[in-house]
């Protein structure tokens, strides 16, 4: 996937698998797959050699993925449409209630103005939409140089830093 | 007031600059309208029906004499000599060019305000008491709190793509005059048994489509763990709310959907997670922001004047005046003035350049350079000596901004209507116009005494027309706009929702039936029984026999 992290653009190993039916039909390599055709051939992927990752959305309340977050090299977390907000509270429940260390990859409607909410939450990489150019999204990151609020980032809030 | 510190302004300038590159994309074609839409919003900014509409957020209501002055000059100068004070204690400017917007933001940013969140589905402007810091029925001023939710809201990174709009009131008086209980979270300042101050929760009020008071889900929350609180809700809010369909995407919704108990255990179990976390606030921060909130030297003579009471003697108009427009100040001698918006012949809540300019000046005068905006689409100067009272209230009528009328029939709330907004199915202009006309003897007026008419021009209620003492809802019936009555809704502590009066009426009609609702209170009203009052005694039938007998 040709994804930004790290505030660059790079190309990983990681493919993204939206819809799959049968484990037959999965691509080797680093795959990332739907959290229910996870939760169906846990046993059958984990015999795999490869790294293992799972996409959610808004519809997966976050607590069903949390027994198994130590199996997980990366989260991808969907945006359905950029204005379907419930991601973020996935990715700050993930990073600082749960603990995941892994990645958190932002999937789907992806853009460039919502880099800097993005990465607030703790997400660490970003499929940008494929009609945008990532180069151009970069310089989202750096909307603001203030934060009033904590969140994922390791931010205080405002008033314990004045 | 509070005076922005160099992360405040950074923040604003930061905005600008965004925006200003948002802006440019959007004209080079590398957004898309549908990718902008979001972004403008985000900043207030509406296409309309005849131009784009930019909406300033005015914190809780609060203007500097600089500011208001400021406003003023983007008037003059981007938009047409005038200015629209909203019912959300907001401003909005009808007739912007897209190209210029990013102007107008440097502009306010100049003088510490801006578009954020003034629009879209984040937490919009926190409003609050328009006499808060005066009122004499007040425990605590909300202003510091309301300032203290206006920073942690400010591009909150996982609260700007909720499901729907969010709206936070706060107040901290015993007479509700920010309509708390139908907002998405309402605070009162409370004090709880030991005597010490905090704060009522409630949540999931709101009007519109499905009007509904907010129940209190916490009847104490001490003020270190204000914030965590909100963040609680909103996370339970941002997580559970429905996006599948826009009308049913209000906290309120859920609210009702999992009942008042269980959505409240699901806000407590998820604050028990963050509330002893990094998010309390400590008593430094409330004591810094209260700082800015401090009372002005007052004149401690102030009540030795006697002027006041002889000029009341003395001029009627100026004692009519004085007896609707005046509000008691908790200083002895001081009293806080409301310059009405809604003289007749004038979109209510409209103000021009001049007089905006004249306010703004008279506010360095008389009231230590302060004008608060009031959810009524009024304006108050909050400190007047009672001995300038005489004086100030000539030189507001200078520019018709003293029509005696608060609280009276006149002083309608009012949307924007057909006449400017995208989404109205009816005029409410155009009525307010109509009433002004069928009542225009003062003293019948002020005989009629309180009635609060508000109109919105559809469900959509921006005209909180569902706590109107009278409500007016514009609909659209076969193409003609019609006008559905409501009797018997209030904003007030004791909060109720309209019930309806019956079919609806056509346009011509509006004011003559206002006026026979108005007969029947007289008929039935017992001494210094407001029409609310006696709509809630004698109830529906004897209005509904009148205005359909003769119908």
């Amino acid at each position: 996937m040709r994804v930004i992290k790290e505030s660059k653009v790079v190309e990983d190993n990681w493919t993204l698998v939206r819809e799959i039916e049968s484990i037959a039909d999965c691509p080797a390599g680093d795959v990332i797959v739907p959290f229910a055709f996870w939760q169906e051939n846990r046993e059958s992927l984990l015999a795999n050699n490869y790294r293992h990752a799972i996409w959610i959305d808004g519809d997966i309340e976050t607590e069903a993925v949390v027994d198994d977050l130590s199996h997980f090299d990366l989260i991808a977390l969907d945006f359905p449409a950029f204005k379907d907000g419930r991601s973020y509270s996935h990715a700050r429940l993930l990073k600082e209630r749960y603990g995941f260390n892994g990645e958190l990859r932002a999937i789907g409607d992806v853009l460039r103005d919502q880099l800097f909410f993005m990465q607030r939450c703790g997400i660490d990489s970003y499929e940008l939409r494929h009609d945008k150019d990532p180069e151009e999204a970069l310089a989202g990151f750096k909307d603001f140089s203030v934060r009033y609020q904590t969140a994922a980032d390791g931010a205080l809030p405002i008033y314990k830093v004045r | 007031m509070y005076k922005y510190d160099d992360y405040d302004q950074t923040i604003v300038d930061e905005r600008v600059e965004q925006f200003r590159d948002q802006t440019k994309r959007f004209l080079e074609g590398k957004l898309s309208e549908d990718e902008f839409r979001p972004l403008r919003l985000m900043n207030g900014l509406y296409v309309q029906r005849h131009a784009p509409m930019l909406r300033v957020a005015i914190p809780y209501g609060l203007l500097s004499s600089k500011q208001l002055n400021m406003l003023a000059h983007i008037s003059r100068e981007y938009d047409k000599n005038y200015a629209h004070f909203s019912t959300r204690q907001n401003v909005q400017y009808n007739w912007p060019d897209l190209e210029r917007v990013p102007d107008i933001l440097a502009d306010l940013a100049s003088v510490e305000m801006h578009a954020i969140q003034t629009s879209g589905n984040c937490i919009r402007n926190t409003t609050s008491d328009q006499f808060a810091g005066v009122a004499e029925d007040e425990l605590e001023d909300p202003r510091p709190y309301c300032e203290i939710i206006r920073q942690w809201s400010t591009f909150h990174p996982e609260f700007s793509f909720l499901p729907r709009k969010f709206k936070i009131a706060v107040s901290g008086a015993t007479n509700d005059r920010a309509a708390v209980q139908v907002h998405d979270i309402g605070i009162y300042l409370v004090k709880n048994e030991a005597g010490e101050v905090g704060f009522e929760i409630i949540a999931g009020g709101g009007l519109g489509r499905t009007p509904y008071i907010g129940p209190t889900i916490r009847p104490f929350l001490e003020k270190k763990h204000l914030l965590s609180y909100l963040e609680a809700i909103l996370r339970v809010y941002n997580r559970h709310g429905r996006r599948d369909n826009i009308y049913k995407a209000r906290i309120k919704i859920l609210v009702n959907a999992l009942g008042q108990e269980e959505f409240t255990r699901q806000v407590e179990e998820e604050w028990e997670h963050i509330k002893d976390g990094v998010m309390q606030l400590d008593q430094k921060e409330i004591d810094r922001v209260k700082s800015f909130f401090t009372m002005p030297d007052y004149d401690t003579d102030a009540s030795n004047d006697n002027t006041f009471e002889q000029h009341l003697a003395s001029d009627k108009a100026f004692a009519n005046w004085a007896k609707r427009n005046l509000f008691n100040h908790k200083v002895a001698g001081y009293k806080a003035v409301v310059i009405s918006l809604k003289s007749p012949g004038v979109a209510p809540g409209d103000a021009t350049a001049e007089q905006m300019e004249w306010i703004a000046s008279l506010s360095d005068q008389y009231s230590y350079s302060e004008i608060i905006v009031t959810h009524d689409q009024n304006l108050v100067l909050p400190n007047v000596k009672q001995a300038d009272l005489y004086t100030l209230w000539q030189k507001l009528s200078e520019q018709q901004l003293a029509t005696p009328n608060i609280g009276l029939l006149t002083d309608m709330i009012c949307c924007p209507g057909l006449d400017f907004c995208s989404l109205a199915n009816a005029g409410s202009i155009p009525i307010a116009k109509q009433i002004n006309e069928k009542f225009d003897d003062l003293d019948y007026l002020h005989d009629i005494g309180e009635l609060k008419i508000k109109m919105s021009g559809c469900m959509n209620a921006c005209g909180h027309h569902h706590v109107g003492h009278i409500g007016i809802l514009g609909v659209d019936k076969k193409g003609e706009e019609h006008y559905q009555l409501t009797l018997g809704g209030s904003a007030e502590k004791q909060a109720s929702l309209g019930d309806r009066l019956g079919p609806s009426f056509a346009k011509a009609e509006v004011a003559d039936v206002i006026a026979k609702l108005i007969d029947v209170y007289i008929e039935n009203r017992h001494e210094d029984e407001r029409f609310l009052d006696t709509y809630r005694r004698v109830g529906m039938s004897p209005f509904k026999e009148k205005v359909y007998a003769s119908h």
